[in-house]
């Protein structure tokens, strides 16, 4: 069904708004791109998808001067035309939102906005127009953000407005997001859509780039499948299904929904009462949590990041100080104790993935053995002696490790920085699922990886629980939670804004109490 | 104390503070950039040095101010490449050129005037005078006023106006125009000037030659308005005073200028451990006094005046990646 001629079945009167023809780029012996040509009509919302280091970004980066093809051609509008900068991007009127923004966090909206394209030397009259512009955009496309806030005050959706508005503000025709959703509620997400829909209404062509199928269905128009840099087909949305779209990306039959029996929680193993947190800054950071867990089951906290659930995570890994009070196993443990570090918390039975894998679960710069040993380092067969470590006996284990979890490679004396992000994550979850722990809690799990490995990671996890432990799992991704968890427990500002069971819940509802409503529900 | 001494002891702080000031808003703009400069002191020994024997030998002050902002700039191109170009470590960038300065400056000053490392004394038009603003004479006679007129105002050199001028220009440059809002953009999120279009190593490349062209005139300020040649090490300590006053204004030109007027006023105590005396009553030693802007630098290095936030991506190389 693979349709490479690309035109998805539009009348070939039709100029591009955007063709690419043989693009090939390579990163030393990578290569990233492979001959890609593609052609994104006038008007559409085109889906490109693809796993991580499909080559994705690296297409849409040559498309907005931040690197040269090697070979190829670009053509803007039916012409021709030379992308060495972003400035040349911007005069083609091509506009990206990037994953990360690119926003200056203490300038305010209009700051921003005129960055980089003001009208003169004094910034007055450059100002007062984009004020007014702001204006007529809200009103037109919901692109409503206050002009004098400052961008560190604003939402994470209201951030991602100002990237567009940047955008547009620039006269931009053909607007490029890079997995603009991330960081969004899914009513945040819906209203982008719509965003995007009304743009695309106007005569605008955009781009979104993700790695979420259900966007893809829900917004695109056609849609390009990409794989290990080469682009496999492009075929119009309504002629496809997630299943498929997975399998172009993959290259072969992948399980969308986990396989999982039923869970048969045991007896309580945490519970926690009445945990609060205050930052440095003296904001209350967590408001109060009550959760228990039991063996046998996952409990998932969803909610959008920043809500306290990193916080949460951190207490119960030994990482930060709380008051309040946790059981372990029936035994009382006060979470202000200073005594209390990752240490205690794992030679207890607790073992923690953290959040963010690069900065807290791995050294990238030690070998992958070092890294499969940490935190562990104390375990007596390591040691050879009272002083030293037996280095020999920690790699050839990690190695074993290694290998039951898939790492590719499994060589323990490359540096953890040599992985790419799913082997990473593998190997942090080898050291901590290995460790046989009554409770693991384990925070996103599988941010930034690619569909094959998260199905690996997501049948490990359930492995697990089948083997009677206990889980506390943490994702912003809905659609994780949903699958994995046997138990949902959402938080908003803080708090638990209630629980559901994932088979009589909805995404709606779990979007809504995400947003801090609960007028539906009777909350915890 | 009577209103003659308060109006000599202010009047000193003024020079005192001049080149403090210069340096300080020299730092302010390389770090509003993004670009950390320790290497303050050093362009303002160097330019101290090349203005006083260029003088001494041309026998014109203005030819030794080019000199010895030419020799600052070239000190600041070097930080610029060291830093931007190569992405090196800004701070040790910044100590190479306080240790080359200190070295350099002595080394030829020995080797053209034989005199120990110092530049021979300057006088008559090597050296920048005082100007006296009109009227000065006419209104010294009116207490208060016009005393302060004749004695605060009146009487410095061109450069102390210019100083203090630079002020509401640098507010005026960093937060009116174009320019300010790319170059402070610059130092928080140069990823986000480099996506509008706009090409950060140049910015940061200007942002570098103002410092240069500041920290020039704090040298030549030094050497020929403040004293009479240079003598060795004389900025003595003053790059880091000033960036310490730069903290302590939390990278703002009209802090700045308090900031540095309160370090300048610490220094001119200094000069008059009588006028100490006669207000605390105390017989405070002159070494404490001498130590005073200091004792203050590291106190608020310490942090011990509130947070000041620094530009978020300064001190970092701007390597673009995505």
């Amino acid at each position: 069904m693979s349709d490479s001629s690309g035109t998805a079945g539009r009348p070939d009167t039709v100029v591009p708004a955007i063709e690419l023809r043989g693009i090939s780029k390579s990163f030393g012996h990578v290569q990233a791109n492979k001959d890609i040509s593609m052609r994104v009509m006038p008007g559409t919302i085109h889906g490109i998808i693809g796993e991580n280091g499909a080559g994705k970004s690296t297409l849409m980066s040559i498309l907005y001067g931040f690197y040269k093809a090697d070979t190829g051609e670009i053509l803007v509008g039916g012409e021709e035309t030379e992308i060495p900068d972003s400035q040349a991007a911007i005069a083609a009127g091509i506009g990206m939102v990037f994953q990360h923004f690119k926003l200056v966090e203490n300038f305010t909206v209009l700051e921003n906005v005129i960055l980089g394209a003001e009208d003169g030397t004094r910034l007055k009259p450059s100002l007062a127009r984009a004020r007014s512009l702001l204006t007529e955009l809200a009103r037109e496309y919901e692109l409503n953000v206050d002009p004098d806030e400052r961008i560190e005050d604003l939402s994470v959706g209201h951030q991602q407005r100002v990237e567009i508005l940047k955008a547009l503000y620039r006269h931009a025709d053909i607007l490029i997001l890079d997995e603009p959703t991330g960081v969004l509620t899914p009513s945040e997400a819906d209203h982008l859509f719509r965003i995007l829909k009304g743009l695309r209404d106007e005569g605008k062509t955009i781009i979104l780039i993700t790695h979420k199928l259900r966007e893809i269905m829900d917004v695109t128009d056609t849609v390009s499948v990409m794989r290990r840099g080469e682009m496999t087909a492009t075929v119009k949305t309504s002629n496809t299904n997630p299943q498929e779209l997975a399998e172009l990306m993959v290259g072969r039959k992948v399980l969308l929904r986990v396989d999982k029996k039923s869970a048969e929680p045991g007896r309580k193993v945490l519970e926690i009462e009445d945990l609060r947190v205050v930052d440095d800054d003296g904001v209350e950071r967590l408001k109060g949590i009550d959760l228990e867990l039991r063996q046998g089951e996952i409990l998932g906290i969803a909610g959008v990041a920043g809500n306290g659930q990193s916080e949460l995570l951190q207490v119960l890994g030994g990482c930060r100080r709380a008051t309040g009070r946790i059981r372990l196993n029936g035994e009382g443990i006060d979470p202000a104790d200073h005594a209390l570090d990752g240490q205690v918390w794992r030679e207890r039975g607790v073992s923690h993935v953290p959040e963010d894998r690069q900065r807290e679960g791995l050294i990238l710069d030690f070998f992958a053995w070092e890294n499969v040993a940490f935190g562990y380092h104390h375990a007596p067969e390591y040691q050879k002696s009272r002083w030293l470590m037996d280095n020999a006996a920690i790699r050839r284990e990690s190695g074993k490790k290694m290998e039951r979890f898939d790492v590719r490679p499994p060589i323990p004396e490359l540096a953890a920085r040599n992985f790419s992000g799913g082997n990473q994550q593998k190997i942090v979850l080898a050291r901590e699922i290995e460790r046989d722990p009554d409770v693991l809690l384990v925070g996103q799990p599988t941010r930034g990886v690619d569909i094959g490995a998260i199905e690996f990671i997501h049948q490990r996890i359930v492995e697990l629980r089948d083997r009677g432990k206990a889980i506390l799992l943490l994702s912003v991704e809905l659609d994780e939670i949903l699958s994995l968890a046997d138990r949902i427990a959402v938080m908003f500002d803080g708090r638990i804004m209630g629980e559901r069971m994932p088979d009589q819940t909805s995404e709606h509802e779990l979007g809504l109490l995400m947003a801090g409503i609960t007028d539906t529900a009777s909350a915890a | 104390m009577d209103f003659l001494t308060l109006l000599q002891v202010l009047d000193t702080t003024v020079r005192l503070a001049t080149p403090l000031l210069f340096a300080c808003l020299a730092g302010l703009v390389c770090e509003r950039a993004g670009i950390f400069d320790i290497g303050l002191e050093g362009k303002m020994l160097a330019s101290a040095f090349f203005s006083a024997a260029v003088a001494a030998i041309s026998g014109s002050v203005w030819i030794g101010l080019l000199a010895g902002v030419t020799a600052s700039m070239a000190l600041a191109g070097v930080h610029g490449l060291a830093s931007i170009t190569f992405r090196g470590n800004q701070l040790i960038s910044g100590v190479a050129i306080n240790f080359l300065a200190s070295g350099l400056t002595v080394l030829i000053a020995q080797d053209w005037f034989g005199q120990g490392g110092r530049t021979p004394s300057l006088s008559g038009g090597a050296r920048f005078n005082e100007i006296k603003l009109p009227f000065a004479d006419l209104l010294s006679g009116l207490p208060y006023i016009g005393q302060s007129y004749a004695e605060l105002f009146s009487g410095h050199s061109i450069l102390v106006y210019v100083g203090f001028l630079t002020v509401p220009l640098t507010w005026w440059v960093i937060f009116r125009t174009r320019f300010g809002l790319r170059l402070r953009a610059a130092g928080e999120n140069p990823e986000a000037v480099d996506t509008a279009g706009v090409n950060v190593i140049r910015l940061r490349y200007t942002a570098i030659a103002i410092c240069g062209l500041l920290c020039g005139l704090a040298g030549v300020y030094l050497a020929t308005g403040l004293q009479a040649g240079f003598v060795k090490e004389m900025s003595s300590g003053r790059g880091f005073i000033a960036l310490a006053a730069l903290i302590f204004a939390k990278w703002r030109p009209w802090y700045a200028l308090f900031s540095c007027l309160l370090f300048g006023f610490f220094q001119a105590l200094s000069f008059r451990p009588d006028v100490v005396k006669a207000v605390t009553s105390l017989d405070v030693p002159g070494q404490l006094l001498d130590a005073l802007p200091y004792i203050l630098t590291v106190v608020i290095l310490a942090g011990f005046v509130g947070k000041a936030i620094p530009p978020r991506a300064g001190g970092e190389p701007y390597v673009k990646e995505n």
